[in-house]
């Protein structure tokens, strides 16, 4: 293993969400080290999909502020979030349906394109050489995750797993240094499991990708993260390296039920 | 078996980010338009200029206008007519006030005045959604209904509305024969269609779909959707403006604010439903659908009339077409609901198969 | 103030009718998901059916009673307005289930186009009169409380009534009748309502039929008001307002869009009309919806909607 785990690079601070009456997350502080596996796991409900949703600023918090890189954001926003390198897939895959796969892992590039609408209604210079330059870089992540044979097909037409692989192509595009995912493996079956754990281990570890990671396999959690925050009713219970959590009795008691 | 890419590969990403990466359809695309602006000129009478492809080509781009908003954007727009009445008077007024102004540069003007009026109008769209969003653009055709009947300063205190333009020229070359505002016409849709292309298959086309499609990761993968949704509407409004201009310059020469009207934004809307949503091919298909339909039921009832005996009177005859019009609306919506763009793109498919299918 | 008050009655009794056609909206729209670009056109045709029964039913039968007529035009034109419901559920709605909302939108203004034709076909396309003796002197009242009393228009009042009613009675239905929480179990959640059995072609039959009578009402109010003539088929458009305004399912803000969209209209045409020119009424409405809309998108009583990602 080449990568070093760091400093904190995100951290955040007493978050509490509520939507109307329901508290989904409550005074939940935790931090993330640069180029650590860092996953989140917990009862269905637990608001672990919410706290993702909090750190690239796709819900306000009430309370509570996040700390990326020393900068104190109390206001996300999806685009600031994306601009400071964050990038993220989606629990129900949030493709975009009416595109190829090609087009859809392109849409990553949003950020790095540079030439004004003009340019590239007419096509020329720099829209023309920015496109092509893209289009390079989005064939390495299509090589790297193997799904050549698809690029032209449109994203709807393909299997969940496909499906699933596009989504991580697409936030790859975004080249992140924190990268989200929101149950990558969920209804996979064991080999599609094994193809993306090792293109998550691979994100890692070729670019140092810093992974924060929702999942409910737990057998694929205690295997490649290197830290496990549980959460249950939206509530933080346990915090720590794999086998400390396995050992916590709250985090025990939450997944076999009170009484024991 | 001619319909086929066997052999033709690609050896760079600039190969296959061409504007049409299959020779075929290169090469038919420019004889098509090849044949348009020397054949059609040759072949074709004044009337079918003048009540057809004139018509056909102004209304093309204002569908494609529309589809860059609605089939692209994925934004619902019922104001459409309301950006050709800001292109047109907008036009009219450079035209008429400032001498000298060159014809295109005012057309052109009109343009970003409905870009701008769009823009206007599109800020809804960022709280908004869906059919809500249709509604509120029906905000912007009720408003400039009003505008340019009651407002003399927008129509050169001309009487409800009516103005008229003449003369029209382009370094001395007078456009007043079909032909030549036929080829003006033709010339216009070309450049623009290509441009609209163009953007489409480029980043901002994908910033649009990314919205369309689904808006919330759209953000969190870096697109501002404020840009994004704004950018569409100054677009979109600006071909519908233009496509205004032409309607009142070349095609009216003179017209009122009716001609613009609430009924003209639905028939764009339909245009492109049933051409096809978010295909560039889909808005002439549309046109030509929308255009041809109510000129060929105009001539064929009577005679079918008249083969069983029966004497439809005119009233007659535009209550059929209704009745027919609405039918064939709703069986498309039934039978392909994705357009005659989405028919097309399959029976090229089976083509390029052809006769091997499996 | 007398001058103020009595445009005051007179917007709320204009929007009492604006309420009932936004109220045909908003149930088709909250059981079926369609937004029913073709009310205009059924009100026309309901209205253009009960004109012409109403002089034709008296001549078939040979019948001496207006008023008799009257309630045989009104029933025969209710049965009309019963069977495009059917026919448009039968041949339209049942194939496009699952279909995007701006394609259902197209398909009602295809059935408006429909309509249209033929009712021009069936019943001409001249202005008729529809004559169910609504009062047409105003009245004054409240002499002794203003100097000069309030001008109040008795066929408005009588309407703003009959609206008022039927407003009333849609809403128990919807809120207190089985068949009502069917439909309110639709709008909720399509697929659920039909895997616990509820029949969803009868619930959307049943909605259009409301929405038919509903058309009806308004088109024998506004029709013996204005005459029944082409320009009936705009009073939709004049709806869409109060329905945003209201929030596209709710039923109460539907009755409050319809009078703020109705004093709005009146208090703009007599105090802002003068300032900037007339005709300002159908746009003035749409603008203040808009701007409704920019401070709560979903609109006065529509439920919040959250992205869930």
């Amino acid at each position: 293993m080449t990568r070093q785990i760091g400093e904190a690079i995100l951290d955040l601070k007493n978050v509490s969400l509520s939507f109307g009456g329901v508290k989904a997350l409550t005074d939940i502080s935790f931090d993330i080290r640069e180029h650590e596996i860092r996953a989140i796991i917990g009862p269905n409900g637990a608001g672990k999909s919410s706290m993702l949703n909090v750190i690239n600023g796709v819900y306000r918090p009430q309370q509570g502020e996040i700390v990326l890189r020393g900068e104190r954001f109390s206001r996300m926003n999806p685009y600031k979030a994306a601009k400071a390198g964050i990038s993220r897939t989606f629990q129900n895959i949030a493709l975009f349906k009416g595109m190829s796969v090609l087009d859809n892992i392109m849409t990553g590039r949003s950020l790095k394109i540079g030439s004004n609408l003009l340019q590239q209604a007419f096509w020329w210079g720099p829209a023309r050489r920015e496109e092509l330059a893209h289009r390079a870089k989005v064939e390495e992540v299509i090589d790297f995750l193997e799904i050549q044979h698809i690029r032209k097909t449109p994203v709807g037409r393909l299997p969940y797993g496909l499906q699933k692989r596009v989504d991580l192509g697409r936030a790859l595009a975004m080249e992140p240094s924190i990268l989200l995912l929101d149950e990558p493996m969920a209804g996979m079956n064991v080999e599609e499991k094994q193809d993306m754990c090792r293109f998550i281990l691979d994100v890692n570890d070729q670019f140092g990708t810093t992974i924060v990671l929702i999942e409910h396999d737990m057998a694929v959690v205690m295997d490649i993260s290197d830290r496990v925050v549980v959460l249950d009713y939206g509530k933080k219970i346990g915090d720590g390296a794999p086998e400390e959590v396995r050992a916590n009795p709250d985090v025990i008691s939450a997944y076999l039920g009170a009484g024991h | 078996m001619l319909y086929r890419e066997n052999g033709q590969f690609k050896t760079s990403y600039a190969d296959d980010q061409q504007l049409f990466p299959i020779a075929q359809d290169r090469w038919s695309i420019l004889a098509l338009t090849v044949f348009a602006f020397i054949g059609i000129p040759l072949l074709v009478d004044e009337y079918l200029l003048r009540a057809i492809l004139i018509p056909f080509l102004i209304l093309s781009l204002a569908a494609l206008g529309v589809n860059i908003l609605v089939g692209y954007c994925g934004q619902i727009t019922l104001g459409a007519g309301a950006f050709m009445a800001v292109g047109a008077y907008a036009a009219y007024n450079f035209h008429s006030r400032l001498p000298g102004m060159p014809l295109v540069l005012s057309m052109l003007l009109g343009g970003v005045t409905a870009a701008l009026v769009g823009i206007f109008f599109g800020i809804p769209s960022l709280r908004v959604r869906g059919l809500y969003l249709a509604v509120a653009t029906l905000a912007a055709q009720f408003f400039t209904d009003w505008v340019f009947l009651r407002v003399p300063w927008f129509t050169d205190h001309a009487a409800s509305g009516s103005v008229s333009v003449s003369n029209l020229q382009i370094l001395g070359w007078q456009i007043a024969e079909p032909v030549d505002k036929y080829l003006f016409c033709l010339f216009w849709l070309t450049v623009f269609a290509l441009l609209a292309k163009n953007m489409t298959r480029s980043a901002i086309g994908r910033q649009w779909m990314a919205i369309r499609d689904m808006d919330v990761a759209a953000e969190v993968i870096g697109i501002r959707p404020l840009f994004a949704k704004l950018s569409a509407f100054a677009v979109s409004s600006f071909y519908v403006g233009t496509a205004g201009a032409l309607w009142g310059f070349i095609h009216l020469s003179s017209w009122e604010p009716a001609a613009f009207s609430v009924d003209r934004s639905f028939q764009l809307l339909f245009m492109v439903i049933i051409g096809g949503l978010g295909s560039i091919m889909g808005s002439f298909f549309g046109a030509a659908f929308i255009v041809i339909l109510p000129i060929v039921l105009n001539q064929f009832l009577p005679a079918l009339g008249r083969l069983v005996g029966l004497n439809i009177s005119t009233a007659g005859v535009s209550h059929a077409e209704l009745i027919i019009f609405g039918s064939l609306i709703i069986f498309f919506l039934i039978k392909e609901p994705h357009g005659i763009a989405r028919l097309w793109s399959t029976g090229k498919e089976k083509l390029r198969l052809w006769p091997f299918p499996h | 103030m007398g001058f103020f008050l009595e445009t005051l009655i007179g917007g709320l009794m204009a929007g009492m009718l604006y309420s009932l056609v936004a109220l045909g909206f908003v149930l088709i729209f909250k059981a079926s998901g369609v937004f029913n670009f073709a009310q205009g056109a059924m009100v026309l045709f309901a209205a253009l059916a009960m004109a012409r029964f109403s002089t034709w039913i008296p001549q078939w039968l040979g019948l001496e009673s207006a008023a008799l007529a009257n309630v045989l035009a009104f029933l025969a034109a209710g049965a009309v307005m019963f069977l495009v419901a059917w026919l448009v559920e039968r041949l339209v709605l049942r194939h496009l289930v699952n279909q995007e909302g701006a394609t259902l939108l197209m398909a009602t203004l295809g059935i408006a186009y429909i309509l249209e034709g033929i009712g021009g076909t069936l019943f001409g396309s001249d202005i008729y009169k529809i004559d169910v003796g609504m009062p047409k002197e105003p009245v004054m009242i409240l002499e002794h409380v203003f100097d000069g009393g309030l001008l109040i228009n008795k066929e408005d009042f009588v309407a703003a009534s009959i609206a008022a009613l039927l407003v009333a009675l849609l809403a128990l239905f919807f809120q207190k009748t089985t068949t009502g929480r069917a439909l309110r179990a639709v709008a909720d959640d399509h697929q659920a309502a039909q895997s616990i059995g509820i029949p969803l072609h009868r619930i959307w039959f049943i909605v259009w039929c409301v929405a038919g009578v509903v058309a009806l009402v308004a088109g024998v109010i506004w029709g013996s008001k204005l005459g029944v003539q082409f320009s009936l088929s705009t009073v939709a458009l004049r709806g869409l307002p109060v329905v945003i305004l209201g929030g596209l399912t709710s039923i109460p803000g539907a009755i409050i869009g319809g009078l703020i969209i109705g004093v709005g209209e009146k208090l703009s045409e007599v105090y802002l009309g003068p300032l900037i020119g007339g005709g300002i009424e159908i746009w003035f409405a749409y603008q203040l919806a808009l701007v409704f809309l920019l401070l709560r998108p979903q609109g006065l009583f529509g439920e919040k909607i959250i992205d869930r990602v």
